[in-house]
């Protein structure tokens, strides 16, 4: 179990790392450009736009720590 | 992308890494001797052959629209990770990575380290340096797989880490010591670039939207990741002399 957990954990830490918001933003920018697509809009800008807001306030976060 | 680019990013993030396993085995080989370093380097060499066989053929059975949507989008929560640290260091909210200095520390921990033999290999040398090769390896194997399946040419990336691999390792074995001369910094910052330039344009066609001139966009992606990264940097830069 433990090392289930330490396997889990080293993954995590891989692909997410210490800002686990930027992921979280990543994820839930995907699902918005997907349902918009299904709705008829083509939300290629999506994306771009998320990643200046999920960037600099990780950046943010970092500069006042 | 043409095969040239997938080929020099592929190249470019896989330097990086490889320089860093050099530090780690340079470490171990001139502290515990050689003969477990190069069995922990062989045996994570062959780890990360088996993982990178294993895996690359199984992604190519995923559909692509579904391998570009879940690649893209760990590749730019990766590559977010690479671009934030980069950023931080280019404008002096972190310290820039010091090969020398990771060098030193190693060699001192490894020699603080206790003896223990086990199948006729010093232990502590076998893990470290199974361990260094093994963890920067798995990046290395993670952006080939990445990169190449998502353009149908792991074949390709494969080469541009095997390019960076060979002169890696006969610059190490000239030099025998850490890279330090490698512009590193520089590097990351590059790869970072580049992971989320990456990220951005295939987790948005894997979620169904079409760039305005399909890959002709790509371009125009990168110069504005690029944009956006110096921006953050000029402005950090000033925030921080604002406040000292």
């Amino acid at each position: 179990m433990r090392r289930v957990r330490a396997f889990g954990l080293f993954w995590w830490d891989f692909v997410v790392g210490d800002d686990w918001r930027s992921a979280a933003g990543v994820v839930v920018a995907l699902g918005v450009t997907a349902a918009l697509v299904a709705a008829g809009v083509n939300a290629w800008w999506l994306m771009p736009a998320v990643v200046v807001a999920v960037l600099w306030l990780s950046l943010r976060r970092a500069a006042r720590a | 992308m043409t095969a040239g680019f997938l080929i020099a990013s592929a190249f470019l993030a896989s330097a990086v890494e490889f320089v860093e396993a050099l530090t780690i085995v340079l470490a171990a080989g001139i502290t515990r001797g050689w003969r477990s370093a190069l069995t922990g380097l062989g045996a994570a060499t062959l780890a990360l052959a088996v993982i990178v066989a294993a895996l690359g053929p199984a992604l190519t059975l995923i559909p692509i629209d579904m391998l570009r949507l879940i690649v893209g989008a760990l590749l730019l929560a990766f590559g977010l990770q690479w671009l934030r640290k980069a950023i931080l260091r280019a404008s002096g909210y972190k310290a820039l990575h010091d090969e020398a200095e990771i060098f030193a520390r190693q060699q001192a921990e490894a020699r603080a380290a206790g003896h223990e033999e086990r199948a006729g290999l010093d232990w502590y040398g076998f893990t470290l340096a199974f361990k260094g090769v093994l963890l920067e390896g798995l990046e290395v194997a993670f952006i080939v797989i990445t990169f190449g399946s998502t353009q149908g040419s792991i074949g390709l990336a494969a080469l541009g880490a095997g390019i960076a691999l060979v002169i890696v390792a006969v610059v190490g074995v000239l030099v025998r010591g850490p890279l330090t001369r490698v512009p590193e910094n520089t590097l990351k910052f590059s790869v970072g670039v580049m992971l989320t330039t990456f990220g951005i344009f295939w987790s948005t066609e894997g979620a169904g939207a079409h760039w305005p001139g399909e890959d002709a966009s790509l371009p125009g992606v990168l110069a504005f990741v690029v944009l956006l990264s110096f921006g953050a940097v000029v402005t950090l830069r000033r925030r921080r002399v604002a406040f000292a």
